[in-house]
């Protein structure tokens, strides 16, 4: 299995691991309710460095993305960032992903770890006669993620960089306890706060620095399952659970992510379509009524007939509620429809509701 | 660590003996794989069932188990303090976070179980 660089802190801290796509993770460390409401009220570490790291360099850098994916990255100049999608010819997605801008000849892709390979292969198959160098730089990343309103008096201290003034979705180079890295404000949690890239090779100083900030100011270290809670009470789509190969952005209600102005792209005339026709299905967050946890691929019933199975489900720490994500029929998809879901032997009631199901107060 | 007076399944049910009355629980061991339990689905009283039998479910925030009856019985009590704190199964598993009493059918059904040492052991194995 794979591990990161910082797998020998999780097994000394006792994490419950897992295997994730192939990676050693920790999925737990406390619990996950406990590391859920550490990273809303103060602050969590994440070792998110599974995650996928790709160098789109050249000439045509910026052509070729705009190519592939459905956002319009001539917006970004170098500093910025843009959350876009990877899209196959069907307008579906091969994937989410963040697009750093570094230079105009030169972006930095963040893509899932489940998907890193397969992202990888697509990119390639699709350079064609652009000028462009593709180098799948995953393995020499290590990434940290550090969420919650804690996060700027645990970080300011380590680095030189001024995080105050930091924009959301911008970065910026410089020393983190000692190492280079590239902090960006992004996230998967919904809180305020930053991710922490690095090439060095014996990044550990950076996670024992956090720790060491943060444990007094509340902070606790965060598996994958609190990962999981907190991207879904925010309404943060997965890839595999919200979003697929199946799914375009505009079902999965990220139509802001799908530029027709910009130009061509895979999958472009299908999306244009569908926009102009009306989508038939809509991602949507629900509620549970009835008591119970509504896990994904339950199956789903809108007035008694079959519609689909739930995507992402789970009982949200901080609402205490039961919430989840489900593409229902669009004309049955408005906030307070009920439908029901099937939780083992029992229909358990459910209603659509507003979301995010959780929006930070600061 | 597991109390001498219990006896155990190999689904990691516990069951203590209080004359024909067993009060059935889930064992250390099975509440810590499940992390944090949000949810207790418990039978009505007067529910009969069979040794082996779904008692119902335990969901924590990552998965959902079934909990299965070590002995036969009729449930003359669910612990109705699971309701509002579900997290006493992971605070106190042999104890406040009891799941439910049934009156045995047949104490016979106990000769089945094991003892906490035999159950240490057999956890032993599970681990390699």
């Amino acid at each position: 299995m794979k591990q990161t660089r910082f797998n020998a802190h999780h097994r000394r801290l006792g994490a419950k691991m897992v295997d994730f796509f192939g990676w050693d993770m920790p999925v737990e460390y406390k619990g996950i309710i406990d590391e859920h409401v550490a990273c809303r009220t103060a602050a969590g570490l994440f070792d998110v460095s599974h995650m996928g790291e790709v160098h789109v360099t050249g000439k045509d850098a910026l052509a070729f993305i705009q190519h592939v994916s459905s956002n319009d990255a001539a917006r970004l100049s170098p500093g910025m960032i843009q959350y876009s999608g990877l899209m196959t010819d069907k307008g579906t997605y091969v994937d989410d992903m963040l697009i750093y801008c570094l230079h105009p000849e030169f972006f930095l892709l963040v893509v899932n770890a489940a998907n890193t390979d397969k992202d990888f292969a697509y990119l390639t198959a699709h350079e064609g006669a652009y000028d462009v160098v593709l180098d799948n730089a995953s393995d020499r990343y290590s990434q940290l993620a550090l969420q919650g309103r804690q996060a700027i008096p645990i970080l300011q201290p380590m680095t030189e960089i001024p995080l105050a003034g930091m924009k959301p979705f911008t970065f910026a180079f410089g020393k983190v306890a000692g190492k280079e890295c590239l902090v960006s404000r992004t996230g998967y949690t919904g809180e305020d706060g930053f991710e922490i890239y690095t090439l060095d090779p014996d990044p550990g100083i950076l996670w024992d620095s956090l720790m060491e900030k943060g444990t007094p100011l509340g902070m606790q270290p965060v598996g994958l399952g609190a990962r999981d809670t907190l991207r879904l009470e925010a309404r943060l789509p997965l890839y595999g659970n919200d979003i697929d190969d199946t799914t375009t952005p505009l079902e999965a209600d990220f139509k802001w992510i799908v530029k027709f102005k910009k130009g061509d792209f895979i999958g472009r005339d299908v999306l244009a379509r569908q926009n102009e026709e009306g989508i038939t299905r809509k991602l949507v967050g629900f509620e549970l009524i009835d008591r119970g946890i509504a896990r994904a691929h339950y199956p789903v019933f809108v007035e008694g007939a079959p519609a689909g199975q739930v995507c992402s489900g789970t009982f949200a720490p901080l609402l205490k509620k039961s919430i989840g994500t489900v593409y229902l029929p669009a004309a049955k998809a408005a906030v307070a429809t009920e439908f029901e879901i099937l939780i083992r032997d029992k229909k358990a009631r459910a209603k659509v509701v507003p979301s995010p199901f959780y929006k930070r107060d600061y | 660590m597991y109390p001498q007076d219990y006896k155990f399944s190999k689904e990691h049910e516990w069951v203590k003996v209080d004359g024909d009355t067993a009060v059935i629980g889930i064992s250390d061991y099975a509440q810590n794989h499940l992390g944090d339990v949000v949810y207790v689905d418990l039978p009505a009283v007067g529910t009969k069932l069979t040794a082996h039998q779904t008692i119902g479910s335990i969901e924590s925030v990552k998965a959902v188990s079934e909990i299965f009856s070590p002995v036969s019985g009729e449930v003359i009590e669910t612990n109705a303090g699971l309701t509002d704190a579900p997290e006493k199964v992971n605070q106190d598993p042999h104890g406040q976070g009891w799941i439910l009493k049934l009156k045995m059918a047949d104490k016979g059904d106990l000769n089945a179980l094991m003892n906490a040492a035999d159950y240490e052991k057999y956890l032993e194995g599970l681990e390699h």
